[in-house]
């Protein structure tokens, strides 16, 4: 046994995680933490929660094993948890649905959140148009660029998006202005924060509406292989895509669990976003965790050919687990994710998330140390119809 | 309701000022490094001349999440000037005898804690820092920090905001020095046309539970502010306004001038 994985009541992972917050922040911040915990111990809200996540959503998404793919990568058993196959096309979903949910129970009736690759956008939407919230996203100019289709799609289904120029003009600054409208308007507004990471409780609280993923694909595979997968690999950016499977097999301690950053055009300062590569702990967003900063402590920026993984902070439990040798992590360039997304699209008809490619591609390397027949669980987050237009440029 | 500290140049300015009930403290912020951090030599000298009962030299940070526009191109130009907070600590060390009014470090944490608290700490004893402030170290994380600050003499400014509640006053109350520091309204930081509806309010509830001096920002720009202000706080807080006032005389040569008169009228 693992042992529980709570934070503790100041909402610390270890020497990870807390709450650095404006002062104006912490009262409402006090009243999402008792909203929570409150909703999680109410069996209507979990009800209500349980059948979106089916008959809406779409779960359970299939797990799929991917021979194909395993004959190329050589002598493993590849199982895929089709994430890409939730409703919006990607994860974010689960967490979406969950928090509106709660802001609706706490009377809140606009809700805020950022956006990177515009997945944890999409599915913010999504749930305010279901439960009836305004909405608006706040997203980067150069992620608007670089992934214009969901800014479309967030339109359509009618939340504003705002554009941030403020700093490097991706995810970190789309937290920024965020937070600073949650500061202004935390009376009516409820802020949706999209990753496993900020100030306590939401890096608990992204986890646990996380979760099913794990809890899934730990049936799933017993059922269709007879036996838990060697190992469990998954993207990190912010980290909630691989907390939540992550979470289904920590107390399987055979069970290798490895989070795949991105390397980026090379680990030099500003040109990846591999955290546990280039970083040192520090506070960024609320919450001390691994973080890429200047001698000065600035907060330097990032790039990955991935808008999703773009982000110069961890979310603090993979900081913890990691110190406690329970995960691992490596990190994959833009090139090997390109050619991941295309390998996957070749050999099994599926066109990934390029977050999701980067866990594709870190395969070939993590098979050199398995035995024959090792079975690899990879988290297939989202899909890749947004990325399009990204690679067909990269690989003009 | 602890003891207020009699030591130490905070303590002396607001006792001065409560000596002279016609008196409204004016604190002044300014970002460190906008333009450079020789040319903030000459607004700190001209902030003084000028009046200013209390500096507060803010450390610039690429990730500022609590101030508005204003604060943020500060940031921004001061950060592009190559400003980091061992280089504001060496500037007020090297001008600390020149300056009379106490000075304030206001910062983020993350730098901060890339120094190191301690080193921090030392460094700040070393240049003379009368107070520290940072912006997102609430009370529940500030307890070591604030122990090693008062072992050398330094006081720890605690922010109250009108989401304060009565309990987290009373512990705010409690562990603070040097002054308190309300928020008048809910928001970043950014001048205004008028004072926020509840600002009278917010301190007469600090009052109660404290007797530390009250300082109050967050939207002040006119010297009609800064008396109202003084009605019932000790001092009002000036920031984005006189920030305002030195990104539009950048390079001028008249930019220390300007400084001066902006101030001089705030206290008219």
């Amino acid at each position: 046994m693992f042992g529980r994985r709570d934070p503790d009541a100041r909402g610390y992972f270890g020497a990870y995680g807390g709450r650095f917050v404006p002062e104006t922040l912490v009262a409402p911040i006090e009243e999402l933490e008792a909203g929570y915990f409150a909703a999680r111990a109410d069996q209507a809200f979990r009800d209500e929660l349980d059948r979106l996540l089916r008959h809406y959503a779409g779960r359970p998404t299939p797990l799929y094993e991917a021979r194909r793919l395993a004959e190329c990568v050589g002598r493993v058993r590849i199982f895929l948890k089709r994430e890409d196959l939730a409703h919006t096309g990607a994860h974010k979903i689960n967490n979406a649905l969950g928090q509106a949910l709660l802001a609706k129970r706490m009377g809140k009736r606009r809700v805020v959140a950022e956006t990177g690759a515009g997945q944890h956008g999409v599915a913010t939407a999504t749930a305010c148009a279901l439960l009836g919230l305004e909405c608006l996203v706040y997203m980067g100019a150069e992620d608007m660029r670089r992934q214009a289709l969901n800014v479309v799609r967030m339109q359509l289904l009618g939340a504003e998006v705002r554009r941030v120029d403020s700093g490097s003009c991706t995810l970190k600054d789309a937290i920024n202005e965020a937070m600073r409208d949650w500061v202004t308007n935390v009376t009516d507004t409820y802020y949706l924060l999209g990753s496993a990471l900020g100030p306590h409780p939401y890096p608990l609280m992204v986890r646990e509406f996380q979760a099913v993923i794990g809890r899934e694909a730990r049936a799933q595979i017993l059922e269709q292989s007879g036996r838990l997968p060697d190992v469990v690999v998954a993207c990190v950016g912010g980290g909630s895509n691989a907390i939540g499977i992550f979470d289904g097999f920590m107390d399987d301690a055979g069970v290798r669990l490895v989070g795949v950053e991105a390397g980026g055009e090379r680990i030099a300062p500003g040109r990846h976003a591999a955290r546990f590569a280039g970083g040192t702990t520090g506070v960024l967003h609320g919450t001390r965790t691994y973080v890429l900063q200047d001698a000065a402590g600035n907060i330097e920026l990032t790039h990955s050919i991935s808008a999703g993984l773009d982000y110069a902070a961890i979310g603090p439990e993979h900081a913890w687990l990691r110190d406690l040798g329970r995960t691992e992590y490596a990190h994959v360039s833009d090139a090997e994710a390109l050619e991941g997304f295309q390998t996957l699209a070749r050999l099994e008809g599926i066109l990934p998330a390029l977050e999701s490619a980067h866990a594709i591609a870190h395969l070939p390397q993590l098979v050199r140390d398995l035995p024959a027949g090792a079975q690899i669980l990879v988290n297939l987050s989202g899909r890749g119809d947004k990325d399009v237009q990204t690679v067909m440029e990269a690989l003009r | 309701m602890n003891e207020v500290r009699t030591q130490g140049r905070l303590a002396e300015t607001f006792a001065r000022l409560r000596q002279q009930p016609s008196a409204t403290g004016l604190v002044t912020y300014i970002t460190a490094g906008d333009p450079d951090l020789e040319r903030t030599e000459g607004i700190l000298l001209a902030l003084d001349r000028a009046g200013a009962d209390v500096i507060e030299v803010g450390v610039p940070f690429s990730d500022p999440l609590a101030d508005g526009p204003v604060i943020q191109r500060a940031t921004e130009r001061a950060l592009a000037s190559g400003t980091t907070l061992p280089g504001v600590l060496d500037l007020v060390g090297r001008l600390r005898a020149e300056l009379r009014p106490p000075i304030v470090i206001f910062s983020y944490v993350n730098p901060i804690l890339r120094l190191g608290p301690e080193q921090f700490a030392d460094r700040c004893r070393g240049a003379g820092v009368d107070g520290v402030l940072v912006l997102d170290l609430p009370i529940e994380e500030a307890g070591d920090f604030r122990t090693l600050l008062a072992s050398r003499g330094i006081d720890t400014i605690l922010l109250l905001s009108p989401t304060t509640t009565d309990d987290r006053l009373r512990r705010a109350a409690a562990l603070g020095s040097g002054f308190l520091y309300a928020i008048s309204r809910l928001g970043v930081t950014g001048a205004r046309e008028t004072l926020a509806d509840g600002a009278e309010e917010m301190v007469r509830r600090i009052r109660t539970v404290s007797a530390l001096p009250i300082a109050l920002g967050f939207g002040i720009s006119k010297p009609e502010h800064v008396r109202e202000v003084g009605k019932w706080a000790d001092a009002a807080v000036v920031g984005s306004a006189l920030v305002s006032v030195i990104a539009e005389a950048g390079a001028s040569s008249d930019l220390n001038a300007r400084v001066e008169e902006y101030v001089r009228w705030l206290k008219s």
